[in-house]
């Protein structure tokens, strides 16, 4: 793990001394869009290429169809609301497994009857409401445990999986509870402009999040903290305050997903996410956030949703078997990791060829 | 002495050129040691020492030049071959594994193993053997390392040199982590293994310790050698330091203004207590007053000021800042009253080492910088370009990971951090570890500047000499007690010293 760090270091500094991005400013953005994330998601916009080219040969206009890029987004859609919130709290050097479960509680309480006959009294926004509250809660739950109860969050978060999936269990008795609000499902179901709403919420949440994180203090907080935590108390941010926010927000970003899925099925219940959580973090992962903190790219990680749903839909237009391409998606968890280092290597590699500026 | 023989050198180094990216560290470097001498190295930072023990040490491969050892022309394609052929190195930044044992940290790839299995008791017994020769037959080879003090992994490291059949051993600023007795301690096993003929490579940024143990000096400059061999008795300090600078500089403390007597108590440290480490802890420090605090290592000088910084949580006591009490334990109280720390080691405790500069210099300033949330990294740079122009710090580059910069330059990112934003009380954690003369006298410079402009300091350094020119009183403590407070021009460093073999005799 850190070796793979020190040798992205190495390249970023490879590339800083270019003067754009040294004198600051309009240049520095630029600087910062040409080296930055950018550049190391060339591998990502590779392997996505990659597996459309397999997919125009295999299946041709088929594959190319508008009608079939939308199903690639609208399946990319649900998990990549998720990664989005998990890449924040890996970023920042933590883990959330509970992510895929939690979608699940939130979907069978937006779909109580309690809460339906509310949401039949006043608006469907009651139901969403519920969905975020129920989210934010159960990351509360998370983010206090390891910050404040010092319990490290891989097992916090795994402790969480099993007993949001055991409460939505309970709640639903194990059944499937019906979403029966017509307008709640009738809005997630819609197109505007030609696209699923589902797929809108995506971009939505995708830009949100770049935004968070690359623009404000929180952002900052967070790649801080992955960085170096301790230097980070010690310089007075308030470390654990901000650990407990990160988990709220996968929560809340796991309570849209949950929406997202009652829309979709117009169901609720504790299957639903079943697993998702791991589709999250190897997503993030892909994408180039390191798994040690300290750097996170929500860019990576949309690249690592498309990467993954482009991949099952290619298996799906052929009628593979569903094991081949599990396998397919190991492979792919390892391939792209393996790339983005050769990447990061070769462009030192290319700098240090470069004449010395004086 | 050593200089009338002509032994054939142990080690020879030729050109030696290494570029990192675009930064040449070293155009062009020379170097002969001979067998059983303790040969220094000096420079500024950022001159390529460090570059060049890594380059003999098999860390980093030379783009051009030659080494020679023993005669022979060797090429170290990694640590393991420099290991075997007899170089060992004690890096600047300690390299011990904090979870493993002493002695498992002291055979640390080359275990005393039969197909595997270990021999604990053996390895054990030259542990014990190796320490009891650096002066340390205390320390337990079953101990955890995490546990030691920061001059004890020191000796783990050096012990680990010497656990194999080593011809030099190459010391990056071993004494930047240690008080005088350590350095004492430290030069007498320097003493022995030079009296054994095994040869040393010293390097310091303090004058006064490479006069005392150098034999001779290879002074660097910009990467480039500026000055090979000199010998220390026959080279005086001023021409020593125009070398590695370039320029003449006065190493001199800055004038003290005498304190104006209504200057208001800003900081106000009432009957402290952090258990297990000191208790009823009182002083106050004046706005424009620099209080140093004076005293060995295991003195638990920088578990005051964490103490006081709300690091660790006080368990008695009471410290308030303008009249403002602070919150026990809170990092950030302290810091939204005005306190800064600048800690002790600066890469566990001050850097992110993969953000730019620019981002370290304004960790705990960025949230000011933005408005509702939003970040202004520019304003960000720009401030961090000020501080980079007021403390010289070298590369002058904003966008530069911190892991990239010298040792001295990280030192600097970490003063400039509260230099950004006008703090009214500065506790300054070693501020000059490992940093050059040159940068030195401005760092007293402007660590002075600053209290002239009405910050209360407190400055804590092992070299009772910084402490005593730099601060206008002193504490002296020893184990958590105060044994004295003392205007600085009242006592000297022999006088600091006698109060605390009184007080430990006591
Ligand atoms: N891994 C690296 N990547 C890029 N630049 C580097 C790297 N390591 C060192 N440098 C640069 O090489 C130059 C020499 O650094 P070096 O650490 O050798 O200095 P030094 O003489 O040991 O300084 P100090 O006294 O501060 O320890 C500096 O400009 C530094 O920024
Ligand atoms: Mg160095």
């Amino acid at each position: 793990m850190s070796k793979q760090k020190t040798q992205v270091i190495e390249h970023s500094s490879a590339q800083t001394p270019d003067p754009g991005a040294a004198s600051g400013g309009a240049s520095g953005l630029l600087g910062n869009l040409l080296h930055g994330p950018a550049a190391r998601s060339i591998g990502l916009v590779l392997a996505l290429a990659v597996l459309v080219a397999i997919g125009l040969i295999t299946s041709g206009d088929r594959f190319m169809s508008s009608d079939n890029m939308l199903v690639i987004l609208r399946h990319a859609s649900i998990i990549g609301v998720l990664s989005i919130g998990v890449t924040f709290v890996i970023t920042a050097g933590g883990i959330d497994l509970s992510v895929g479960s939690v979608l699940g509680l939130t979907s069978v309480v937006g779909s109580l009857a309690v809460v339906q006959t509310a949401a039949a009294e006043s608006t469907w926004l009651v139901m969403v409401v519920v969905a975020l509250l129920v989210g934010a809660f159960a990351g509360l739950i998370n983010g206090v445990i390891i910050a404040y109860g010092n319990v490290v969050a891989f097992i916090a978060t795994l402790a969480m999986l099993v007993a949001a999936r055991g409460l939505a269990e309970i709640i639903s008795e194990r059944r499937t509870l019906l979403v029966t609000n017509t307008d709640f499902t009738g809005f997630m179901r819609a197109d505007f402009l030609g696209v699923p709403v589902l797929v809108w919420i995506f971009a939505l949440v995708s830009a949100a999040g770049w935004f968070l994180l690359n623009r404000t203090t929180f952002g900052r907080r967070t790649v801080a903290i992955g960085g170096n935590l301790e230097a980070s108390r010690l310089a007075g941010i308030k470390v654990k305050r901000h650990i407990v926010s990160l988990y709220v927000l996968a929560g809340i970003a796991a309570g849209i997903a949950g929406l997202m899925m009652m829309g979709r099925t117009t169901s609720g219940t504790s299957t639903h996410g079943y697993l998702y959580e791991l589709d999250a973090i190897a997503a993030v992962v892909v994408g180039g956030t390191l798994l040690a903190g300290g750097r996170g790219t929500v860019m990576g990680t949309v690249f690592g949703v498309l990467i993954f749903s482009t991949l099952t839909n290619v298996f799906t237009q052929n009628n593979m078997d569903t094991s081949v391409q599990a396998l397919a998606k190991g492979a792919i968890i390892v391939l792209a990791v393996l790339l983005q280092q050769r990447f990061a290597v070769r462009k030192e590699r290319k700098a240090k060829k470069q004449p010395l500026k004086a | 002495m050593l200089q009338d023989e002509k032994p054939r050198p142990l080690l020879e180094v030729h050109g030696l050129t290494k570029r990192f990216g675009a930064v040449q560290a070293l155009k062009g470097v020379d170097l002969s040691v001979l067998p059983g001498e303790v040969h220094c190295v000096m420079g500024q930072n950022g001159a390529g020492k460090s570059t060049l023990i890594k380059t003999l040490s098999g860390v980093h491969q030379p783009d051009e030049g030659k080494i020679f050892w023993e005669g022979q022309q060797v090429s170290l394609p990694g640590p393991t071959a420099a290991l075997d052929l007899g170089i060992a190195t004690m890096y600047q930044e300690l390299d011990v594994v904090d979870g493993l044992s002493i002695a498992e940290n002291i055979f640390l790839g080359h275990e005393h193993a039969t197909r595997g299995v270990l021999h604990v008791k053996r390895a054990h017994a030259t542990a014990r053997s190796l320490l009891q020769r650096l002066g340390h037959g205390n320390l337990s080879p079953a101990r955890e390392v995490g546990t030691l003090s920061t001059a004890n992994k020191q000796i783990v490291s050096m012990a680990r040199a010497l656990s194999r059949d080593t011809k030099l051993i190459i010391m990056d600023e071993p004494s930047a982590i240690l008080d005088a007795g350590e350095v004492a301690n430290l030069f007498r096993v320097v003493r022995e293994l030079t009296a054994q003929g095994i040869a040393v490579v010293y390097i310091s940024h303090r004058l006064e310790e490479i006069r005392e143990i150098g034999d001779r000096i290879s002074v660097i400059k910009d990467g480039q050698s500026t000055a090979n061999n000199l010998h220390v008795a026959q080279t005086p300090k001023a021409e020593l330091i125009r070398r590695m600078t370039g320029r003449d500089v006065a190493n001199v403390f800055p004038e003290r203004r005498p304190l104006p007597l209504d200057a208001p108590v800003v900081l106000d440290v009432a009957a402290l207590e952090l258990e297990g480490h000191f208790a009823k802890l009182s002083f106050t420090v004046r706005a424009g007053e620099i209080l140093g605090i004076a005293g060995l290592v295991g003195s638990q000088r920088s578990e005051i000021v964490e103490t006081i910084y709300g690091a660790r949580k006080a368990t008695a006591g009471q410290v308030t800042v303008n009249g403002k009490k602070l919150v026990p334990g809170s990092v950030s109280s302290a810091v939204e009253a005005g306190i800064g720390l600048s800690p002790e080691e600066r890469k566990s405790q001050g850097l992110i080492l993969d953000e730019p500069i620019y981002k370290n210099v304004t960790l705990s300033t960025f949230e000011r910088f933005a408005r509702t949330g939003l970040l202004d990294e520019n304003a960000e740079r720009r401030a961090a370009r000020e501080q980079i122009e007021a403390l010289e710090l070298r590369p002058a580059d904003p966008e530069r990971p911190a892991r990239t910069l010298s040792g001295g330059n990280q030192q600097k990112i970490l003063l400039a951090r509260w230099l950004v934003h006008g703090t009214k009380v500065l506790l300054l954690d070693e501020p000059t570890r490992g940093v050059d003369v040159g940068a030195r006298a401005e760092i007293y410079t402007l660590i002075r500047r600053l209290a002239d402009a009405g910050t209360a300091i407190i400055v804590i350094s092992s070299e009772i000499e910084e402490v005593l020119g730099l601060a206008d009183n002193v504490l002296v403590v020893d184990d958590g007690h105060v044994l004295a407070q003392r205007t600085a021009t009242d006592i000297d460093e022999h006088g600091v010293l006698d109060l605390v073999m009184k007080g430990s005799a006591a």
